[in-house]
């Protein structure tokens, strides 16, 4: 299920604002690749628009390239909601639907894609509860509201139902910056299981989770506020952050600044 | 104002007093209004020789006076509830359209177009109505009563423009501003995050908003509807110009048949005696009440719903 | 399961109920906006014919059921009357409580329940308010029908509007703007009508306007306690008065074709007020608030 993504030359906007600029790398599947770098450089912006999520925001657009294998994501014939059927995301802050059960929640992206028998539904929501590790804490409580779980256990419903209609990326927007150490050290458990199995890209502010649970990083910079982000350097995560090629990334990942 | 070791400066006791007594004489006016309408009823209603709440006919005037609400709060009732059907789900749309399709530099412009329903008065409607929409609703009614014949509102031998249709279509007209504009105001509050959480997915617009937009506008709606309910039932001068004053329980809304309160208090006040200005106040007392539940009900929807905003975010 | 490979197309059923409800969306829209243009056309089409010097300059008297002619002066200073009148009433109160809701109510028990039944009393039918005022002030107090009395039961349906856009409006006022004016030892009462009013001015102005353009175009209220005359009144505390929107009502049902024209033509200056006051307190607010452009 696991897919290569390619990008080129690809710059995002905000109305006439150029939010990030001629970025090019290669995502290998079956990995974890970590985005870091300060606030407003862009790596939220640049993750959105793999799935085509940027251009939901009025006003927004993307120029540029992005490959799926050899399907082009942007091209005239291709529709924004299969791209966004084809790659997964989760957001920084949980969003279940509020009046969704747990179990509807886990199967909403199902049922948007064609009929399923009601023991399909069982059997696809239970082994992506057990695959977001969350099967065993909610397997009592599949009709109770999702909005009931605490932070770290909707975290993972929507891991559950990000991986649940079987995507060939997962996105994952800071997914622990609202959560409490416990939870996020089982989401970064979740993310080393989950990698054997899809294409991940996360971004987030913490180095520590980047070194943790990343393969490749990538740093992303901005020369200066109101500047597009530019993409720095990209390569092995240990060797970003021991002897990273650029001084930039280096100033960024002692603490020197950001 | 907390108490203090401090003087309280002089002044603030005056002004205090002035906007706290600005509030309570608000209160003391709903109060009055339920206060004076039974004073003014009770007369009439004694001297009433049938029963008020289920008599059909309406002779207050008459040396024997014989009247009740029957008719009226009938035809008020079937007449909003038309309205209703006829105006909430065109206002959803007008909202969906508002808050979730219309190119944004384009949304607020079409909003205030809506908004400009509202501000046509009432009588204008009625003026309409009476000389535009009544002979041109002869056509589609007629319609209505040779294909649809067989479903019993449709059904009937007479087919009229000043109907019960035509009434609660000019209704629905009247009531559609402020149902889509209460309705927009909650579908732009629909939280960003779930909208995403439905893109994401794979969702298309619609489907994104069947799953996040509509269960959380939903209370938002139903409090919208019903507060266009109560102005519906309370509307006046264009029914008035329309329905053909008739005092009877029918169905047949393509029929010569209608009235409603407040239509009858506007076209009865002027013959009406003493006593009959007390019966027209009596059933002005009967759609006081109604409206009040109504409205009530709309809000305690309403103050749920913020409660359930605030659980959500 | 099958193994996807690359994007997979959504289902042709899934897109073409998309675009069904797109389309149903539209229509709606399509479908409120028809009657607004249809009434704004007709009355423009009907009414221009008559809106002449003889119409703004006199009233209806002697003019003889047949005939054409004759206008509705009376009427138009009726209306100013009695609009006048009743935002004389319902601005002072309705402003006074909302500065108690907002500034001295702190959620208790009064102000949660005065502010519920401002809520409330915006439902109140204005037929109701109508007669309210015949019970209270013509036949228990015995004051006759007048102009004054047609003010009051407009200024009943005037006051929870003032409230509400008086109410939204103070809370707007940042609360660093009043604890500046505190922490010089100005008293509350002085800071609420030096800094709070002020501040707050040109919304509640907004507000008010609006509320007035609401009452304007009110026909039942009148019916019940100004009557009816074809004869210019000027004193709104005595006599039957016109009012603008009663007039139409009463052409409107007059049977000949002038009165008709008549009816159009008050119609149409009827909703040039009312359009005219929205406008102007749309214009206020875009002009005050461009960043609250949605």
């Amino acid at each position: 299920m696991a897919k290569q993504i390619e990008v080129a030359g690809l710059d995002a906007y905000y109305g006439t604002h150029k939010a990030i600029e001629g970025i090019s790398m290669t995502i290998e599947p079956r990995s974890v690749t970590a985005f870091i770098g300060p606030s407003g450089c862009g790596k939220s912006t640049f993750l959105r628009t793999l799935n085509r999520m940027h251009e939901v925001i009025p006003g927004a657009r993307v120029e540029g390239k992005v490959r799926l294998e050899d399907q082009d994501l942007y091209g005239a014939d291709v529709d924004p909601v299969s791209v966004r059927r084809t790659i997964g995301m989760v957001f920084q802050r949980p969003n279940p639907f509020p009046t969704m059960s747990i179990f509807d929640n886990v199967a909403a992206g199902l049922r948007l894609n064609g009929r399923h028998s009601r023991s399909q539904l069982d059997g696809i929501v239970e082994e992506s509860l057990k695959g977001a590790n969350l099967w065993n804490e909610v397997k009592d409580r599949l009709n109770k509201p999702g909005a009931g779980l605490s932070g770290g256990q909707q975290q993972r419903l929507c891991i559950a139902r990000a991986i649940a209609v079987r995507p060939q990326v997962l996105l994952m927007d800071e997914p622990c910056s609202a959560l409490d150490p416990i939870s996020t050290l089982a989401i970064e458990d979740l993310i080393s299981q989950l990698k054997q199995d899809y294409t991940i890209v996360i971004v987030t502010h913490n180095m520590q989770q980047a070194a943790r649970v990343s393969d490749k990083t990538a740093f992303f910079n901005l020369a200066a506020q109101g500047q597009p982000g530019k993409l720095v350097e990209m390569d092995e995560t240990s060797k970003i952050f021991t002897n990273p090629a650029e001084k930039a990334t280096e100033d960024y990942i002692t603490g020197r600044f950001g | 104002m907390r108490r203090s070791a401090f003087r309280r400066s002089r002044g603030d006791g005056p002004f205090r007093f002035a906007s706290t007594g600005a509030g309570i004489v608000l209160l003391a006016i709903m109060a009055a209004i339920g206060v004076f309408l039974v004073v003014k009823a009770v007369p009439a209603l004694q001297a009433n020789t049938s029963h008020f709440l289920t008599e059909l006919t309406w002779q207050p005037n008459a040396t024997e006076p014989v009247f009740g609400i029957g008719a009226l709060a009938f035809g008020t009732v079937l007449s909003s509830l038309l309205a209703l059907v006829i105006a909430t789900p065109v206002a959803v749309g007008v909202a969906l359209f508002i808050s979730h399709y219309a190119p944004r530099r384009l949304a607020s412009a079409l909003g205030y177009v809506v908004d400009l329903l509202a501000a046509v008065p009432s009588v204008v409607y009625g003026l309409w109505g009476v000389t535009f929409l009544v002979p041109f609703m002869l056509g589609p009614s007629k319609f209505l009563n040779d294909y649809l014949g067989w479903i019993p509102l449709f059904g009937g031998d007479t087919v009229v423009g000043r109907s019960m249709l035509t009434a609660s279509l000019v209704l629905a007209i009247m009531i559609l501003p402020i149902i889509a504009a209460i309705s927009r105001e909650v579908f732009l509050q629909a939280p960003k995050m779930q909208e995403e959480a439905a893109l994401a997915l794979g969702a298309t617009r619609w489907e994104m908003i069947r799953m996040s937009v509509l269960p959380f506008g939903r209370p938002g709606v139903i409090s919208a509807a019903m507060l266009g309910l109560g102005r519906a039932m309370g509307e006046t001068i264009a029914v008035a110009l329309i329905f053909p004053a008739t005092f009877n329980i029918s169905f047949k809304i393509l029929g010569p048949y209608g009235n409603s309160i407040a239509a009858n208090i506007a076209n009865g006040f002027g013959e009406a005696t003493e006593v009959g200005r007390g019966a027209l106040i009596a059933s002005g007392l009967i759609l006081f009440l109604i409206t009040l539940l109504v409205n009530m009900a709309a809000r305690f929807v309403i103050a749920r719903r913020k409660e359930y905003a605030r659980a959500a975010a | 399961m099958t193994v996807q490979t690359g994007i997979q197309p959504i289902s042709s059923a899934r897109r073409a109920k998309d675009r069904l409800v797109q389309v149903l969306v539209y229509l709606a829209f399509a479908l409120a906006v028809i009657p607004l243009l249809s009434v704004l056309w007709l009355v423009v089409k009907n009414g221009i014919g008559r809106l002449d010097m003889e119409f703004l300059t006199h009233s209806m008297r002697n003019i003889g059921a047949r005939d054409a002619g004759g206008g509705a002066y009376h009427a138009i200073i009726g209306t100013l009357e009695q609009v006048l009148l009743a935002s004389l009433i319902a601005v002072p109160i309705g402003l006074l409580t909302a500065v108690y809701l907002v500034e001295y109510g702190e959620g208790g028990r009064l102000s949660r329940t005065i502010s519920f039944f401002v809520d409330v009393m915006t439902g109140v039918p204005s037929v109701v308010s109508g007669l309210f005022v015949l019970a209270f002030w013509i036949l228990v107090l015995g004051m006759p029908f007048s102009g004054f009395a047609g003010a009051l039961a407009l200024s009943i349906l005037m006051m929870p509007v003032v409230v509400r856009s008086a109410e939204e409006m103070l809370r707007l006022v940042p609360r660093e703007l009043r604890e500046a004016s505190y922490a010089l030892g100005v008293p509350k009462w002085r800071t609420i009508v030096k800094v709070v009013l002020p501040t707050a001015f040109t919304g509640i102005v907004t507000g008010v306007m609006l509320a007035v353009a609401r009452v304007a175009g009110e026909t039942a209220p009148l019916l019940l306690t100004v009557f009816v005359t074809d004869s210019i009144n000027n004193d709104p505390f005595n006599g039957p008065q016109m009012g603008l929107p009663l007039y139409v009502f009463d052409q409107a049902g007059r049977p000949t074709d002038t009165a008709v024209d008549r009816a159009w033509t008050g119609a149409l200056t009827l909703i040039l007020i009312v359009m005219l006051l929205n406008l102007v307190a749309r214009l206020i607010t875009w002009w005050r608030s461009p960043a609250r452009r949605r």
